[in-house]
């Protein structure tokens, strides 16, 4: 079948959003897109219904037509209805999972990697070695309710008391999913095959048990797939079946319904595969910031879930704490007056911000929630622990250990942005900000942000697996993702090291589209923009003394760069980066790279 | 977004509330369907299972775990004491034996002979319903609750701390710009529900605490403060389990910001009657928002009243509240709005609404928007 237009829709806790694709002169392009509220909650308790006021702005904007009454027209026929429609949801919550492994940082952790991948939030990992009393476990799993359980412990063949006894603790806190009273909880079991036997004695009857291959069949080797799996083919037939309208919405899908984040990941590792390359990927929501990133070819997902730009803002406010938040504000602000208006924007969580004082205090915000969330994601990325290393005799100086960070900022090459505050700033520049600040990526980084958030539609799409919808599925998948959702703005040039006063930080050459070059000389403490399109740009960069662009300390690179709606970035502001300790310094430092990066140039004009 | 729906907050000065009571666990109804029930009155009630502990009797008495039944002296099901005999070696020549004894009263659960654990559990921990409003038992869930149905008038606040709790309510202060200070609560108003103006500090929040004062009711509070009431910061607006004596509920946000003009209108039309008040909150899926619930006497509805439809959303006419900066807390009447997208200050480019403040026309992003739901 040739696949021709193709409807989807994200269904998140607030909006459902749908976009329409079509094969334009053998290219597939993003056509429109519409939005309304999600509801599944009261008065509605049907997502269906948002499903179609979304898809009934696309109709209007679009103007095709796409429902028969409230049905999506499949197949297409002429210029009336679409040859697929697909969906994600993070509607009601998520997918919210509770795991449970041995030892915390071996099998507790490959579990939980295992259920960050599937798009889960993970409220708890239980495990042998948590350092809490057996009916400690027993109160918090009662206490937690969550949608399903995964639980994992021992290698192939080895000892299975210590999985056993985690069993019997699920056993006698007789744990109740948090939707529906009348149905099993869905408990997967991924642990020791000789403990199989024991496992369906003790959880059988008391729960939904299903019984998949070890996570950690040998110590040296996670396999994650088997449970992944599971958890999105139990998320589709329990969790959803649950929540109000998806039997329906189910009916209506071509291809089974993703959590989000499970979508926006698998595109993600995508991408990194096809074009060989490190990513970051991150999605700052109202409630939580969901960080992907693939290093050495390995995909991981760390989900924050208290830190969000609405619904837990306040959350962003107590972890980083007020001073952090300040010192990303450009003006003076009595704290109390800023913690009333943090409060409320918790407790009204939709509101925008009107003035441009709002703005730069959700950006300030931001910077925090991201930069938390990395701290997280950077813990959790790591090598296998618990592996011992064969040493030769050229080891013997370099003292790697497992249980090390993967996440390389050095190596990275692309960073990508989304969520509200990043999707919708008004200026492509704040963005690029947002994400310098809060990452700060070293070496050369691509920068790039999710124009509407489209990233989980068009990664439900790349996962459809019927044969004959596969390939052109997965081709407009690649090809939206491109042309019409990646907003390219520029690369950052970050020398790494610590910086003195006055010193040049970088010298760089450029060859700019129209043949000219531009000479560049970064002072310390500097951040420039030079304006050039998404273009490849010859580069000759020359690290100062002592410091390192990836080439080693002073060692100079050619290489080929990219602009973009930004453009080039290069800061000269040192790797760690330090704010100037006084208040004075501090906000003219802030004015100064404001200005030269023109973010607020009503405020600081360039 | 083609059909926005931006829930406000309800100021209702007649309304049928419909309370649901349910269970956490499957249980017994007491009462039924047409009864008249009072606040206190037991709806229903259940029995939690009790508290899990476990010991590891393996471990203790040095066996393994296969040989857990030799030694144990009582089977699954059996009651056991705190500190009573729950197993025991046979000892060299009955000599030297060694025991494990019982953590809890309960009964043995479960006997493991793959890790040696007893699990024992206490004794089932009974959990009662109330009505929490004075009405009449209107549904009743065979094992699981009831519905209780009250003519009353409903307000909803924006924010809340505090489980439900009751008592008759009390206007304290002259006009809804005033704070509710210190110097104004006294003992006399243990068991009461105060309404202030604008603003309630923390001292006088704590002040109401020790007086035992039911509830107290306030245009707004420091959200500073909030983490020296709770003992935490409150990073998530999901409230109601806090133990405390008085319930807060604020009607209009942080900080100092004057009762709604309808809210304070109503609750002083109404000053000394009984009221039932909640404090729990969950801005989240599945909003909450705490609430003051007063009901009605037959002789006190109106024949005339009309329920209002909000499921329009806002439209041109509707009177509603901005919620944030730079008009944050003003009150207004829509007069128009525009389709196509406006520029804010900040430069964003956002659907907006036109609406009539104190005589003058402003322009406001519509998700700043919140339609005061009246009657």
């Amino acid at each position: 079948m040739d696949l021709r237009s193709i409807l989807a829709t994200d269904c998140g806790s607030t909006t459902t959003k749908a976009i329409l694709i079509e094969l334009v002169d053998g290219e597939y392009r993003l056509q429109v897109r519409g939005e309304a509220p999600t509801t599944v909650e009261a008065p509605f308790e049907d997502v269906t219904k948002g499903v179609l006021n979304a898809v009934g702005e696309v109709e209007e904007l679009s103007g095709r037509k796409l429902l028969d009454g409230e049905n999506i027209l499949t197949p297409q026929n002429g210029d009336e209805g679409v040859d697929i429609y697909v969906s994600t949801s993070s509607a009601g919550g998520g997918l919210q999972m509770m795991v449970a492994g041995v030892v915390k940082s071996m099998t507790g952790e490959s579990a939980e990697r295992a259920a960050l991948g599937a798009g889960s939030i993970v409220m708890d990992v239980l495990a042998s070695n948590d350092g809490r009393m057996p009916h400690q476990k027993i109160q918090r799993i009662r206490q937690l309710r969550p949608d399903m359980i995964l639980l994992s412990g021992g290698i192939d063949g080895g000892t299975t008391k210590h999985v056993v006894e985690l069993a019997e603790i699920l056993h006698a806190a007789n744990p109740k999913p948090r939707l529906g009273k009348d149905y099993k909880l869905p408990v997967i079991y991924a642990g020791n095959n000789k403990a199989q036997g024991e496992i369906m004695k003790t959880l059988a009857e008391m729960t939904d048990l299903t019984i998949v291959n070890n996570i950690r069949p040998v110590l040296e080797r996670e396999n994650l797939t088997p449970s992944r799996d599971k958890i999105h083919d139990l998320f589709m037939e329990h969790v959803m079946q649950q929540a109000p309208g998806y039997k329906k919405l189910m009916s209506w899908t071509d291809a089974p319904i993703m959590p989000t984040p499970g979508a926006v990941g698998s595109l993600i590792e995508m991408i990194a595969k096809q074009e060989n390359i490190t990513v970051v990927g991150v999605d700052i929501g109202g409630a939580t910031t969901d960080i992907f990133s693939v290093f050495q070819e390995q995909f991981n997902r760390t989900v924050s879930a208290n830190l969000g730009m609405s619904y837990s803002v306040c959350n962003v406010l107590a972890e980083a704490g007020m001073e952090n938040v300040l010192r990303w504000v450009q003006f003076d602000i009595d704290e109390i007056d800023l913690n009333n208006r943090i409060g409320n924007k918790m407790i009204r969580p939709t509101t925008v911000p009107q003035s441009m004082e709002e703005l730069m205090m959700e950006q300030a915000i931001a910077r925090e929630a991201l930069r938390l969330s990395f701290i997280q994601h950077k813990a959790f990325a790591v090598n296998l622990k618990g592996i011992q290393k064969e040493r030769t005799i050229s080891d013997a100086f370099e003292q790697s250990e497992s249980g090390l960070s993967l996440v390389n900022m050095i190596e990275l090459d692309l960073l990508v942005g989304s969520g509200g505050v990043m999707s919708h700033a008004p200026r492509r520049e704040q963005s690029a900000r947002m994400l310098i600040d809060a990452f700060l990526p070293e070496g050369i980084t691509q920068l790039a942000v999710d124009s509407i958030f489209m990233m989980p539609q068009l990664g439900v799409l790349a996962n459809i697996d019927k044969e004959d919808l596969k390939e052109d599925a997965r081709k407009a998948a690649v090809e939206v993702f491109e042309k019409d959702c990646l907003i390219r703005l520029g690369t950052c040039i970050s020398p790494v090291g610590k910086i003195k006063p006055n010193m040049t930080v970088l010298t760089a050459e450029f060859v700019l589209p129209d043949g000219k070059s531009e000479h560049c000389i970064v002072k310390a403490g500097e951040l420039l923009r030079i304006k050039v399109p998404y273009e490849p740009l010859k580069a000759t960069l020359t690290p100062g003394r002592g410091l390192d662009i990836g080439a080693g300390k002073g060692e100079p690179i050619e290489t080929t760069v990219f602009g973009g709606v930004v453009g080039l970035l290069l800061d000269g502001r040192g790797r760690p980066f330090m704010l100037p300790e006084s208040k004075t310094e501090r906000i003219s430092s802030l004015q100064k790279w404001s200005t030269a990066t023109n973010e607020y140039p009503n405020i600081h004009p360039g | 977004m083609a059909h926005a729906y931006t829930p406000g907050l309800k100021v209702l000065q007649e309304v049928k509330v419909v309370k649901e009571r349910r269970l956490p666990l499957k249980g017994d109804v007491v009462v039924k369907s047409g009864q008249t029930v009072s606040p206190e009155d037991i709806v229903a009630t259940t029995d939690l299972p009790g508290n899990v502990r476990m010991v590891n009797v393996a471990n203790l008495l040095n066996i393994d775990a296969p040989d857990i039944r030799e030694v144990m002296l009582l089977k699954e099901g059996d009651a056991v004491q705190e500190n009573g005999l729950l197993a025991e070696t046979k000892g060299i020549f009955g000599m030297f034996k060694s025991q494990a004894n019982s953590l809890i009263d309960g009964t043995i659960e479960a006997i493991s002979d793959v890790t040696g654990q007893v699990t024992l559990r206490e004794a089932p921990i009974p959990v009662e319903i109330d009505a929490y409003v004075s009405g009449v038992v209107k549904e009743v869930f065979p094992e699981e609750g009831v519905t209780v149905e009250t003519d009353a008038v409903f307000i909803q606040g924006i924010f809340g701390i505090g489980g439900e709790n009751r008592g008759s309510l009390e206007v304290v202060v002259e006009s809804r710009e005033d704070e509710l200070t210190v110097d104004i609560i006294t003992a006399d108003h243990a068991g009461k529900i105060l309404v202030g103006g604008s603003f309630i500090s923390l001292e006088a929040y704590k002040k109401a605490l020790s007086m035992n004062v039911a509830g107290v009711v306030a245009g707004g509070f420091n959200y500073h403060d909030l983490e020296d009431v709770l003992g935490y910061t409150l990073g998530v607006a999901i409230t109601g389990s806090e133990d405390l004596a008085a319930s807060l509920i604020i009607t209009e946000g942080y900080g100092n910001i004057r009762m709604g003009l309808r809210t304070f209108d109503l609750l002083r039309e109404h000053n000394g009657k009984f009221a039932s008040v909640n404090g729990a909150t969950q801005i989240r899926a599945g909003v909450i928002r705490p609430e003051i619930v007063i009901p009605l006497s037959p002789d006190e509805l109106k024949s005339d009243h009309k329920e209002i439809d909000s499921s329009k959303g806002i439209q041109a006419g509707s009177i509603v509240r901005v919620i944030r900066a730079p008009y944050f807390g003003r009150m207004g009447k829509v007069v128009s709005l525009p389709a196509e997208l406006g520029k804010m200050e900040s430069e964003t480019m956002v659907r907006v609404a036109e609406v009539e403040i104190d005589h003058e026309t402003i322009v406001v992003p519509r998700a700043n928007l919140e339609m005061l739901e009246t009657d």
